[in-house]
């Protein structure tokens, strides 16, 4: 069911992710102010705009890398930004995240990274934690790279492994900072296809930082488009339905990199 | 070699007319627009600037700078440039560069702040810096009360790798500053003592000031640079790689997970070391005693021996441990403030061992005062 990105949700559920009024801001600098939108359960939902506007400032926001100038963030109903920090911690288990580089730690093998969740988190024997670690490092095509560095592998590879380690936990959130960011189109198109796929398999909720139109309309179904002239976000919901019928021209402009309207919306 | 040459033309009273010749090249070197200027300033000043570009030559950004340059002049006088005659490219591209408008503010800076304000910033940076230092120290003494109650989250085998790379590694180069300082303290002492005919107190000189003093100093000077910057090079590149990100969004304190480990390990290895350092800067002195003073090992140990206390060398060793733990907090502190880029990286390792060397001569110097006030 794809949500159409209006802030109200189906009632007596809450969102996955309610975000109100959230202000990003350095010191006196305003990065982007009165941000609200929620994204719904086993929605994909994109993050985009130009380029420093702030994307990836407002991941590091939805996770809790950077405080709130103003407002809220709530995962479930629960509000994340007012939560204690054993709260806060608890919820974080549920998120996984996969950074741009990958953010693999360098000193230990794929398998103990992806272990590492495993081992703090889980009443699992080292054994079985390398079991699952094995699972998950097949699950993103990576299987007998388990004893390898990071530094021994490609950077599509450390990404896949990233993401094998977002999915340590099997969370109920996906994460994904630029994920096609330095990757060839196929390998962008099968990390793609990967992410319908946990969507869909794991019933996970994923928000993507992106700006790839390819994987925009590809996969997402609710977006928020974070304008930098006006520090706000201009355009909310379905990425191919604001490509055609958006009220906001730098939105169509974007979603059609920059082509004017002379050209025929395809409809359908 | 012709050079780039432009001549200037009126074929009526409101226009001026500039006939661009030759190569326009940097390497070359760009015209002075001086003659422009004047025919701009003139008492009659033309509406409109044309240009003739038959006799161009190959051309580079040199004319893009000119005409540049010739669009501001005309630009403050009121007088409406107009590039048809210009090669198409040569009009792309100048269309290119006025597309986008200056972004007000983009230009950093605005000239130094006045003296006054500077001292005043670097007053505000320094208590920032102190209150860092504090809060810091804080953070990790509740990682380490969490240690004590098994409960801190960090992986044994770094700790050991840790201990390995603080302890053994630093070994050579802790062997050889410990023995080249007793060396230098016992020739210095050596000439003096000798016009005394007081040269056995050679033993009492090296043994006390190295067992004391230079041991734990020199010991922890070497691994300020070695360990603390390599701590903060690498706290600094993980936060580059956004490692540390990782870790606490996976619920793990990066002071447990990394900082913990490695200021335990230089603990640990500090008084290893520095007892180390004693033992080979004393041996450093009974190379000068035998070889300048014709005193024999056994007498120089036994008068060693004589001279230095128990309470000297605990002493030593206590300092140790506590300069062990200024530098893992330099380093440390330094590599988790690291900015997101590689001249951030290098910058934390650079202030990383000022700090530590800082604080280690600072502590040095409170301890002096201490130890006498105490008796010790």
């Amino acid at each position: 069911m794809a949500t159409n990105g209006t802030p109200a949700s189906p009632a007596g559920t809450a969102p996955r992710i309610a975000v109100r009024d959230l202000t990003m801001a350095f010191g006196s600098f305003v990065l982007m102010r009165d941000l609200t939108f929620t994204v719904q359960s086993r929605d994909i939902f994109i993050i985009m705009g130009g380029s420093g506007c702030g994307k990836s400032t407002l991941l590091r926001h939805l996770i809790g890398l950077i405080e709130p100038a103003k407002g809220d963030i709530a995962y479930d109903g629960h509000s994340f930004t007012r939560a204690s920090s054993l709260e806060r911690e608890q919820t974080l288990r549920r998120l996984g995240i996969l950074y741009q580089s990958g953010a693999l730690f360098s000193s230990m093998t794929l398998a103990e990274n992806v272990g590492l969740p495993l081992g703090e988190f889980t009443r699992l024997t080292a054994a079985e934690v390398r079991e699952v670690a094995a699972l998950k490092l097949a699950l993103v095509g990576l299987k007998g790279f388990e004893d390898f560095y990071p530094s021994q592998i490609s950077g599509g590879m450390q990404k896949r492994a990233g993401l094998a380690r977002a999915m340590a936990l099997d969370p109920d959130i996906l994460f994904f900072d630029e994920p096609s960011a330095g990757l060839d189109p196929i390998s962008s198109r099968l990390l793609d296809e990967l992410i319908l796929e946990l969507r869909d398999s794991l019933g996970a909720t994923i928000v993507v930082v992106t700006h790839e139109l390819a994987s925009i309309f590809a996969i997402g179904n609710n977006c928020i488009f974070l304008d930098v002239d006006s520090r706000t976000a201009i355009a909310h919901g379905d990425p191919k339905a604001l490509r055609d019928h958006s009220d906001q021209p730098a939105v169509r402009r974007f979603l059609r990199r920059g082509a004017e309207e002379t050209e025929a919306p395809p409809h359908g | 070699m012709p050079a780039a040459e432009f001549a200037l033309a009126r074929p009526t009273t409101d226009r001026l007319v500039v006939q661009l010749g030759g190569p326009w090249t940097m390497s070359g070197g760009i015209p002075d627009a001086a003659p422009l200027e004047q025919a701009l300033g003139s008492g009659a000043p033309p509406r409109t600037i044309g240009f003739e570009a038959a006799g161009l030559g190959e051309w580079d950004s040199a004319l893009l700078i000119f005409l540049t340059r010739l669009a501001e002049l005309s630009g403050t006088r009121g007088v409406t440039v107009d590039r048809s005659g210009l090669p198409e490219g040569v009009q792309r591209l100048l269309s290119l560069a006025e597309a986008v408008p200056e972004r007000q503010g983009a230009r950093g800076g605005g000239g130094a702040p006045p003296f006054l304000a500077r001292v005043g910033l670097a007053a505000q940076s320094a208590a920032a810096t102190a209150g860092e230092f504090v809060s810091f120290l804080g953070l990790l003494a509740i990682a380490f009360a969490a240690l004590a109650r098994r409960r801190a989250r960090f992986r044994w085998s770094d700790l050991l790798l840790f201990i390995q790379q603080a302890g053994a590694d630093a070994l050579p180069i802790v062997t050889l500053i410990a023995f080249l300082v007793g060396v230098i303290m016992a020739f210095v002492g050596a000439i003096q003592l000798q016009k005394f005919g007081a040269a056995i107190f050679i033993a009492d000189l090296v043994g006390i000031a190295v067992v004391r003093e230079m041991g734990a100093l020199m010991t922890g000077i070497v691994m300020a640079g070695r360990t603390g910057a390599a701590f903060a090079a690498q706290l600094g590149t993980m936060k580059v790689t956004q490692e540390i990100d990782a870790l606490t969004t996976m619920g793990i304190d990066p002071l447990e997970f990394l900082v913990l480990p490695r200021a335990l390990a230089l603990m640990l290895m500090m008084p290893l070391l520095a007892l180390y350092a004693n033992l080979i800067g004393v041996i450093g002195g009974a190379v000068i005693a035998a070889g300048m003073l014709d005193i024999g090992p056994q007498i120089y140990f036994r008068e060693l021996v004589r001279a230095v206390s128990l309470t000297d060398l605990l002493g030593g060793v206590f300092k140790a441990s506590v300069y062990g733990v200024l530098i893992a907090i330099a380093g440390c502190l330094r590599g988790m403030q690291s900015g997101s880029s590689a001249s951030a990286v290098g910058d934390a390792a650079t202030s990383a061992v000022v700090t530590g060397i800082v604080l280690i001569v600072c502590a040095c110097g409170l301890f002096a005062v201490l130890f006498y006030v105490l008796g010790i």
